[in-house]
């Protein structure tokens, strides 16, 4: 008990858990630990030289957050900024820091736009985005959808309603929009 | 090549690619033989972290074979079998020098606050990940090691963080001899932080999940003691019971971002986006250890703020320690635990998914169907 200055006791010896424990107590020492001390000045021991890397070429103007002094001497080169979501990540990196809620706020934002652009994009080519094999939903049917969740005393179906709703919502709300567009252009010719 | 492509939040396909090029010269290209998802992988499917482009492969836990080389590698050579540690990192910076490769300054010019991690969103500096048939490796002759002869392929994809990011979570407890140690999460990490939270002398392991298949594996995989928090009204109250009232010694929070456990949180953080991640899981933990005891943070979470306890941290005076795991220092001892036969990484898995049918596995993942622990993905070239 916390009111009282001993420690309660553990129900079991160091030799019933060496016994039980496979391995048990093989990393008592801190000093078998690598972790430990975390930090360990080595930079030998790091694979590194200790200077500034050779820089990598910079195929196209490469976005950075403001907090780096430059361009890191190596990034990564997969999915270049394009669209309006270019502009909004651009603008993310340009004008806020990390440190700034506006900053992530606005890549978030740009993500949603992004993928609104592409789903776009992906009904002029011959693979269009498809909602059902996409989203893995089939695998429902193929690894026991219902049996997995029900009476598993699981926290996660409070909020399982919701999930549907996230995925559908974008696609009804755009095919809403289409439909406007669509009537008021045919409104518009027959008047 | 054939790579998984994320589409927007729940939606990925695989598709055609371009083979990765050598932008560096330490840069290798390696042909992935077998990846794994991670639960944090999830935060990405589920649009949460920031800057997550429609067109990026995810994937930062994978082994291959090198298939290139850039001019200044000299470590690897074409046919090597590799592991490569989920951390992009340069080995020469500040952070590197210290052993911190998980903070490297050099290689993520998107943000100053994380490294570079693969697959893991321009927030992570932008890489392709491994779920795909080939990934560029950066700082060839830094990161990436040969694996073993003698280890088997899954172990060492497991290597490349959960199982390092598990041992490294019980490390950061600062575990002595006979501590109360309570894991929050069931997941690969949280068994795997359990599994090293004895091999550090605790002397009593308790596991909270709701997943009785996961707590399952806790008990038999981990030998921990263990707990459904939706059984619970207060599950803190019940963590307070079990231990005399004094709380454990050590917490390690292995759940991250998507914490259940509570309606609010959950969904403004997981469904709405208006918190880096939910804190149920960090802030039980808070809750639930002792006063002076120490909170180690494995979860990820993004860079947003979260609703976070820090009062009760304050008042209680308590250690709470963090970071990404830097991988490859644990390896050494790693490799030893793993060939003595005290950790066997690969009794986790409990699915291997070819590359082509990702998008269910990602599903299976995340609404945690058909007993789903691990699932690892096999690209076709493997």
């Amino acid at each position: 008990m916390p009111y009282t200055a001993e420690k309660p006791k553990i129900a079991e010896s160091r030799e019933e858990l060496r016994a039980r424990i496979p391995g048990w107590g093989v990393d008592l020492d801190p000093k078998d630990r690598p972790s430990v001390p975390r930090e360990r000045f080595d930079p030998a021991a790091n694979g590194g030289n200790g200077e500034l890397p050779e820089r990598q070429p910079e195929r196209w103007p490469r976005e950075r957050s403001i907090e780096h002094a430059m361009l890191t001497p190596v990034f990564g080169t997969s999915c270049p900024p394009k669209g309006l979501s270019g502009k909004m990540r651009r603008y993310a990196y340009q004008r806020f820091s990390e440190a700034r809620a506006a900053h992530w706020l606005l890549l978030i934002a740009a993500d949603r736009v992004d993928a609104t652009e592409s789903h776009l994009q992906s009904f002029r080519t011959l693979r269009p985005d498809n909602p059902i094999t996409q989203t893995g939903v089939l695998s429902e049917f193929r690894r026991h959808g219902i049996s997995s969740r029900f009476g598993k005393k699981r926290a996660d179906l409070a909020h399982l309603p919701l999930d549907p709703i996230i995925v559908l919502a974008p696609w009804v709300l755009a095919y809403l929009a289409v439909r406007r567009l669509f009537r008021a252009l045919f409104r518009r010719g027959r008047s | 090549m054939r790579a998984m492509v994320y589409r927007g939040p729940y939606k990925i396909r695989v598709e055609e690619k371009d083979v990765p090029a050598i932008e560096h010269p330490n840069d290798a290209i390696v042909r992935v033989t077998l990846a794994a998802i991670c639960g944090s992988d999830l935060h990405l499917y589920h649009g949460m972290v920031p800057d997550t482009r429609v067109g990026t492969t995810f994937g930062h836990e994978f082994i291959g074979v090198v298939e290139e080389v850039g001019p200044s590698v000299q470590n690897l050579k074409r046919g090597d079998r590799v592991m490569v540690p989920f951390n992009v990192f340069c080995g020469s910076c500040f952070f590197c020098a210290r052993g911190l490769h998980s903070n490297c300054h050099n290689v993520n010019a998107n943000a100053t606050a994380v490294g570079g991690i693969y697959g893991y969103s321009h927030t992570a500096g932008g890489y392709d990940g491994g779920q795909s048939e080939f990934v560029r490796v950066p700082f060839a002759d830094v990161g990436p090691s040969l694996i073993p002869e003698w280890m088997d392929d899954e172990d060492a994809v497991l290597l490349t963080d959960a199982l390092a990011t598990g041992y490294f979570g019980a490390q950061l407890g600062d575990i002595v001899e006979g501590d109360v140690v309570v894991v929050f999460g069931a997941g690969p990490v949280g068994l795997f932080a359990a599994k090293s939270a004895w091999l550090m002398g605790a002397g009593r392991v308790i596991v909270i999940d709701h997943l009785e298949y996961r707590l399952e594996k806790a008990r038999t995989f981990a030998h921990a003691e263990t707990y459904n928090f939706a059984e619970y009204d207060d599950i803190v109250v019940h963590m307070k019971k079990i231990t005399d009232h004094l709380g454990a010694d050590v917490a390690i929070e292995a759940v991250g971002a998507e914490a259940d456990g509570n309606f609010l949180q959950h969904v403004t953080s997981a469904k709405l986006k208006l918190q880096g991640g939910s804190p149920v899981a960090l802030n039980w933990a808070i809750d639930s250890v002792r006063k002076g005891g120490t909170v180690s943070v494995m979860g990820a979470y993004g860079p947003m703020f979260s609703a976070v306890k820090f009062g009760d941290a304050v008042n209680k005076g308590l250690t709470l320690r963090m970071n990404q795991c830097p991988v490859k220092p644990q390896w050494p001892r790693l490799f030893e635990h793993v060939k003595n036969g005290y950790l066997k990484p690969s009794d986790v898995v409990t699915h291997r998914i070819p590359l082509e049918h990702i998008a269910e596995g990602y599903h299976i993942f995340s609404a945690k169907l058909d007993g789903c622990i691990k699932p690892l993905i096999v690209p076709n070239a493997a």
